[in-house]
């Protein structure tokens, strides 16, 4: 006798408890802290605010405990609270070139004022396990320098002094909001930079290195690339001038574009931009390489038809949470219309076999 | 519940998409931008519904979630629980009970009434999406009423094999004017869309909403010599003996044997608590008789 499928609220709570308990792990093994991520998983963390679209790293932490570790759930976690919070004000650009850089290379100029500053990079590990580390991870002392006091200078603005690198347009309008408004195309540059700085590292990543094997090449020097601290600052109405609210980690890389010159524009050099929350240099340069290849309308180039170059594409495919979601829905339930389809092909290949019986008959 | 407002969005979100569902309802069938918010549960999974309900529900209305017609099904369990959680609202598996009755893939057996919201899920607003994949060629389209390539696409399905092959997320015309995707409901639903209640659709990860008001004419697409028909599986419901409803197909032991339920689960226990029984449900009481004989 068939009874109707009944106890999913049952399941659904059965379910969530062994989820905790496996998130817990062998409880002989000592609990992670949030702290200890905050402080030792810090890329991780960083990720998860930049595609989270929030700077909270205590919260970013959080979530990734949580969320096991799925990246991709912790910053679900983050997006989901991140819309809950209320609006109080805007913060003023924020000054790049300001910035307390703990890294700064250019790899268009040997030397510049601020010089290269490798900082905290894997670039020149050799990526062998360490297997010391298994056992502990104490590390020696290290020699300290001093700290550079003035702001250091971008790159681009000495190929700007000389005319040879595309001028940015300034322009004092607000720009529009990607999480406040719907999208709606043809979207502008703002709006554009907003979805690629919260979207996918892995999209992004490969749209970026599409351009690279020659979808939309648009052969990019990074002009610079920094790391480091920048202040952020708020106007209060009640005190009539703006203060410092906090601080933030950044990534900013500037590329520098060959341009032949289009019918619009002059030879010179082009720029994309990437800029992202924490220290997340794949992600930056990945940006600005899309970035660029997204302005081939502005800059007057042809539509190669590459996938880097359409907006629409790039746009409506790069953010991973609604990916993920929409992708992972199929595992819900589709009884119904699985129930039509079966009808359908039955009823398909019902007409089929009568219209090919009498041939076999002949042929018998 | 109050660390949240009530049903979860802010008033000024929730304004926002009245407004949106306003328009909605204003030009029938016309797809609505509105800017979706990230919510607790996945995209995909209801989003647009939810934020819909959430807009529309007031302290005084009575729930019901359904997915696939069932109101025990996991994401319906999850959602009401939501706003059971977040709203505090009476909930009913009955849906002559609801006020708002939220919906994937299914609309209710039962005729609906003028004081009845239905808040269906929407995966993908757009009708013309598989025929053409750029948002702004389809908008286009659509502001220029231009749908021959839909009808061509259905002309091509009887060409090809006979008939129009097209089974759910049939293509409906609204009031002569829009093409509009109903959701992936059943096409054996789409006639129900003449209804007396409001009906509400959310796309939450497109970022649009579109609305029905009472007694608008739903078209669904056909030729005069290939008559749109609204197909179900040739059986009685096995539980309760309904020849109407829409059924659900159970595969039984491992020999495949099947039977067939309605997929309304609260239509189907109403029915039979009011004593009518079938094929199955028969042959079990039957059987419980004699034992206890």
């Amino acid at each position: 006798m068939y009874v109707a499928v009944k106890g999913g609220e049952r399941a659904i709570d059965n379910a969530h408890a062994w989820l905790a308990e496996e998130r817990r792990g062998d409880l002989n093994v000592a609990e992670l802290s949030v702290a200890q991520i905050l402080e030792q998983l810090s890329l991780a963390v960083n990720r998860v605010m930049a595609e989270g679209s929030l700077y909270d790293p205590d919260l970013a932490a959080l979530a990734i405990k949580q969320a096991r570790g799925d990246m991709i759930e912790a910053i679900f976690l983050i997006r989901a609270y991140r819309t809950t919070l209320p609006r109080f004000g805007s913060s003023k650009p924020v000054e790049t070139a300001d910035m307390a850089c703990d890294r700064r290379i250019s790899a268009t100029f040997k030397d510049a004022p601020g010089g290269q500053v490798l900082g905290p990079t894997f670039d020149y590990t050799h990526r062998l396990l360490d297997f010391a580390l298994a056992a502990d991870g104490e590390v020696p002392e290290v020699n300290r320098g001093e700290a550079r006091k003035e702001p250091t200078p971008h790159i681009t603005e000495f190929l700007n002094q000389e005319g040879l690198i595309q001028r940015e347009v300034t322009s004092e309008e607000t720009p529009g909001d990607l999480t406040r408004e719907p999208l709606e195309l043809p979207a502008n540059r703002p709006l554009r930079l907003q979805a690629l700085t919260r979207g996918d590292e892995g999209f992004v990543l490969s749209m970026a290195y599409s351009t690279q094997r020659g979808y939309a090449r648009n052969h990019a020097f990074v002009g610079e690339l920094r790391i480091g601290k920048v202040a952020v600052e708020m106007d209060i109405p009640e005190l009539g001038f703006a203060i410092e609210i906090g601080e933030i980690e950044l990534t900013e890389c500037e590329t520098v574009n060959q341009f032949q010159g289009s019918k619009t524009e002059p030879p010179q050099f082009t720029r994309g931009y990437g800029l992202v929350f924490g220290q997340s240099e794949r992600k930056a340069i990945s940006m600005a390489l899309v970035d660029r290849a997204l302005r081939w309308e502005e800059l007057g180039e042809d539509n190669l038809g590459a996938p880097a170059q359409d907006e629409e594409f790039v746009l409506y495919h790069s953010d991973n949470i609604q990916a993920t979601g929409f992708l992972e829905h199929i595992k819900l339930p589709h009884y119904v219309d699985f129930q039509s389809e079966l009808e359908l092909i039955r009823k398909l290949r019902r007409e089929a076999m009568e219209n090919t019986t009498p041939v076999q008959e002949a042929a018998e | 519940m109050s660390d949240y407002n009530f049903a979860y969005l802010d008033e000024q979100t929730k304004r926002m998409i009245r407004r949106a569902i306003l328009k909605g309802l204003a030009i029938p069938g016309y797809q609505v931008p509105f800017a979706s918010r990230e919510m607790p549960m996945p995209y995909g999974w209801g989003t647009g519904g939810v934020q819909v309900s959430a807009a529309t529900l007031t302290p005084e209305d009575t729930l019901k979630v359904i997915d696939q017609g069932a109101d025990d099904t996991t994401n319906a369990v999850s959602i009401r629980k939501f706003f059971e959680k977040t709203a505090g609202v009476a909930t009913t598996e009955e849906t002559a009970q609801a006020s708002v009755i939220q919906t994937r893939h299914r609309i209710p057996e039962e005729d609906l009434r003028e004081d009845q919201i239905l808040v269906y899920q929407v995966p993908i607003p757009e009708p013309l999406r598989f025929l053409e994949p750029s948002e702004i060629e389809t908008r286009k389209m659509h502001s220029l009423e231009e749908y021959g390539l839909m009808h061509v696409k259905l002309y091509e399905d009887i060409a090809k094999h006979g008939a129009i092959a097209t089974s759910y997320a049939y293509p409906v015309k609204i009031e002569g004017r829009y093409v509009m995707d109903p959701s992936p409901i059943p096409k054996f639903d789409n006639p129900k869309m003449e209804m007396a209640a409001i009906q509400l659709f959310g796309a939450g990860r497109e970022q649009r909403i579109y609305a029905l008001p009472p007694y608008c004419q739903v078209v669904s697409l056909d030729f005069e010599d290939y008559p749109f028909e609204a197909s179900k599986a040739d059986h009685a419901c096995d539980m309760c003996g309904a020849t109407n409803s829409y059924l659900d197909e159970v595969i039984m032991d491992d020999a495949g044997n099947r039977m067939f339920v309605c997929s309304d689960t609260d239509y189907c226990a109403s029915r039979r608590k009011a004593g009518h029984l079938g094929a199955q449900a028969a042959a079990a009481s039957a059987a419980l008789k004699e034992t206890a004989a």
